[in-house]
């Protein structure tokens, strides 16, 4: 039996600054994993990184796993709970400017 | 110390110029992310997790104070404040943004340093004996050779594209501190019937694959130095795997073609390449030994630090760890600890970082180094001057007494920064020191080399800690396997497995255990840990750290 397909977000690094983007629903990219857009099925998915990638202010867009959440998107594996906070040692990424 | 030529100056600028242009290029679009990425490797400039991160060369470890408040200016006015000193002796900004990336390459040539060839497939910043110059135990400074191999290396036109990277380091001292058996090549200067050389040693690595490295020569003229160099390099540049990145290193290079094959076309290479050298490379030596004489010692009473010995138990616990014997009997090289229980290894503050440079010009002929643990050392500071030093690194929180205690633990990014990693070491490496400082074991437990790394590319020299502790990610959960038995030093040993790996929070019991195991079975406080494991070997140590669990049958 196929594996059942978990849904993807699709995440970069910007350009400029360096720290993490997600694609939105309405194709910008915004700062919070909680604003992501949410895709539900890999054709989807696949569609909108290769629009993503095509952005020049984007590096390295790659699709990654998350689960609907109360508040938006949740990762389902723990670098991208590090991506959308920062570092644990420091109070510098997004845990400080969000 | 070396300060650049002209022609040193006119190239660095050049670079800075020509970057500018690449990274004003990238953001007005006319060079992808994929054009730009080689080019701005080539100038140390990475995009890991959550930000970019410029990695900066310190040659051989060694900076002026000027430097020094650069570095500072740079970490308050470009980043946060502060900045990471590694294993490389590089030091590592974690959060500058892309269009200040110039502005900070042209702060750094301000004061003669750039951030070339601290990455890519060249031959990377030369590294060496922390204690150079100062050490009671070297027969020769290393520098002058790390300062003749940085020219030789930079810029190279037939190393610009090697099969992967290529790491140097270099000893002068009978006690290897520079690990000069885990790197591509490792030079051990020594002198021979009274011809000064160096023993060359290969294919050492750690990484996926670890190996110690091995010796290609037992005795090179200095005369032919750096031609047997470039003919090991070109002999590896020809014959290294470029189909598999796992398997170019040199180290593999040597063990897929034997040692005797790489060293007959070594000698074979050389010969050709000699004569092409015409002695300018001993003309060069010989000018960049005058920027590395000693400085004048002062003769003067040393009552000052007898009494604060003898009546300042803080400044004793400190004096008594962090001082490493000088050449001068007068003088003592200090270690200057960044790894307070709790703060990050090698992390320092700009106000840190400006009090070590003044400290420097106070006290210690203006020098300052940063070693591979992640540690700052004055090399050279008159005894009498001792307290007074102490009492400003306590000031600033830079007085810990813990060099090569087990609080001084070396920790690579790990996940909190590095965009390869499987899993954290940071907070690993802090929990540690933290608990050990509540036990108020550490004297007792005496020297014991911690070293972790958040994955299998070993940066924090997992393999050569006493004890090893590798992050890796078990099905979506941070997993840590120990190793024990390493060594870096000149009896190099990669360490051995213990078996299965501890998850994030019972990794710091399984080394409270393996600790108490240690203090059990030792025959006397003389014997370290390192020397109790080579005298039982593995059992007791896996008995400790595996405990048959009663309720559980599987006890990983
Ligand atoms: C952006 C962060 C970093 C990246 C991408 C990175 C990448 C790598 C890779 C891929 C290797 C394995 C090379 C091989 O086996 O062929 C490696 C090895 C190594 N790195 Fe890093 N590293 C990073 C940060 C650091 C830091 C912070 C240090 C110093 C604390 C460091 C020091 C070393 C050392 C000592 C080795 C092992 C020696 C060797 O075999 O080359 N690296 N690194
Ligand atoms: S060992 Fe791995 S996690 Fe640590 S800095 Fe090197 S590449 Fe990153």
């Amino acid at each position: 039996m196929a594996r059942p397909f978990t849904p993807k977000i699709v995440t970069a690094n910007a350009l400029l600054e360096g720290d993490v983007i997600y694609l939105s629903a309405s194709d910008t990219w915004v700062r919070a994993l909680s604003d992501a857009a949410l895709f539900d099925t890999q054709e989807v998915a696949e569609e909108r990184l290769a629009f993503a990638a095509k952005d020049g202010f984007a590096v390295g867009a790659y699709l990654v796993d998350a689960v609907a959440g109360e508040n938006g998107p949740e990762p389902t594996h723990f670098r991208e709970d590090f991506r959308r906070t920062g570092p644990s040692n420091h109070n510098h990424g997004k845990q400080a400017e969000l | 110390m070396y300060s650049y030529n002209d022609f040193d100056e006119a190239f660095v600028r050049e670079r800075v110029s020509q970057f500018s242009g690449q990274v004003a290029r990238r953001i007005d679009g006319s060079l992808t992310e994929e054009e730009f990425r080689p080019l701005r490797l080539m100038n140390g400039l990475y995009l890991q997790l959550h930000a970019y991160m410029l990695r900066v060369a310190i040659p051989y470890g060694t900076l002026n104070p000027d430097q020094m408040d650069q570095l500072a200016m740079i970490a308050e006015k470009f980043d946060k404040g502060y900045g990471h000193f590694t294993t490389r002796q590089n030091i590592q900004y974690n959060w500058p943004k892309l269009p200040d990336v110039p502005a900070i390459l042209e702060a750094l040539a301000d004061v003669e340093m750039h951030a070339i060839q601290t990455s890519g497939n060249t031959i990377r910043n030369v590294t060496a004996d922390h204690f150079a110059g100062a050490a009671a135990d070297e027969s020769f400074d290393p520098r002058p050779v790390a300062e003749l191999i940085r020219q030789w290396s930079t810029d190279h036109p037939e190393f610009q594209f090697l099969p992967r990277k290529f790491k140097v380091a270099v000893t002068g001292a009978s006690h290897d501190r520079a690990v000069v058996r885990a790197h591509d090549i490792g030079i051990v200067l020594k002198e021979q019937n009274g011809v000064k050389g160096a023993e060359v040693i290969v294919g050492g690595g750690l990484g996926r694959t670890p190996m110690v490295g091995k010796t290609l020569s037992d005795f090179v003229p200095f005369a032919d130095l750096l031609p047997y160099i470039e003919a090991t390099v070109s002999v590896w540049n020809l014959l290294g795997r470029r189909d598999n990145k796992y398997k170019a290193r040199i180290k593999i290079t040597v063990h897929e073609n034997g040692l005797d094959d790489i060293r007959a076309r070594v000698e074979e290479r050389f010969a050709q390449i000699k004569p092409t050298f015409g002695g300018v490379d001993m003309d060069m030596l010989a000018q960049i030994e005058q920027f590395f004489v000693s400085p004048i010692f002062v003769d003067k009473p040393m009552e000052s630090y007898t009494r604060a010995y003898e009546n300042d138990p803080v400044f004793r616990a400190w004096a008594d760890t962090n001082l490493a014997a000088h050449k001068n009997a007068d003088y003592a090289i200090v270690t200057v600890s960044l790894k307070k229980p709790g703060t990050t290894p090698g992390d320092a503050s700009a106000d840190q970082m400006r009090s070590l440079a003044q400290l420097a010009r106070d006290y210690a002929h203006d020098e300052l180094r940063i070693s591979h643990e992640q540690n700052v050392i004055l090399p050279h500071v008159h005894k009498s001057n001792l307290p007074a030093l102490h009492a400003v690194l306590k000031a600033n929180d830079l007085a810990t007494a813990n060099a090569g205690l087990i609080s001084d633990i070396i920790a690579c990014p790990g996940m909190d920064y590095c965009a390869l990693a499987t899993a954290r070491s940071i907070p690993v490496a802090q929990g540690i020191a933290t608990r050990f400082e509540e036990l108020k074991l550490e004297q007792d437990i005496g020297e014991l080399k911690i070293k972790i790394s958040g994955c299998i590319n070993a940066c924090g020299h997992h393999h050569v800690g006493h004890i090893g502790i590798l992050g890796l990610d078990r099905a979506g959960v941070e997993n840590y396997q120990i190793t024990l038995g390493g060594d870096g030093t000149e009896t190099t040993v990669i360490g051995d497995r213990t078996g299965p790996g501890f998850a994030y929070d019972e990794i710091i019991p399984a080394i409270e255990r393996l600790v108490y195991a240690y203090l059990d079975l030792r025959l006397d406080a003389e014997e370290t840990f390192l020397a109790t494991y080579r005298r039982l070997g593995m059992p007791p140590f896996k008995e400790a750290l595996y405990p048959v669990k009663e309720d559980k049958a599987d006890a990983a």
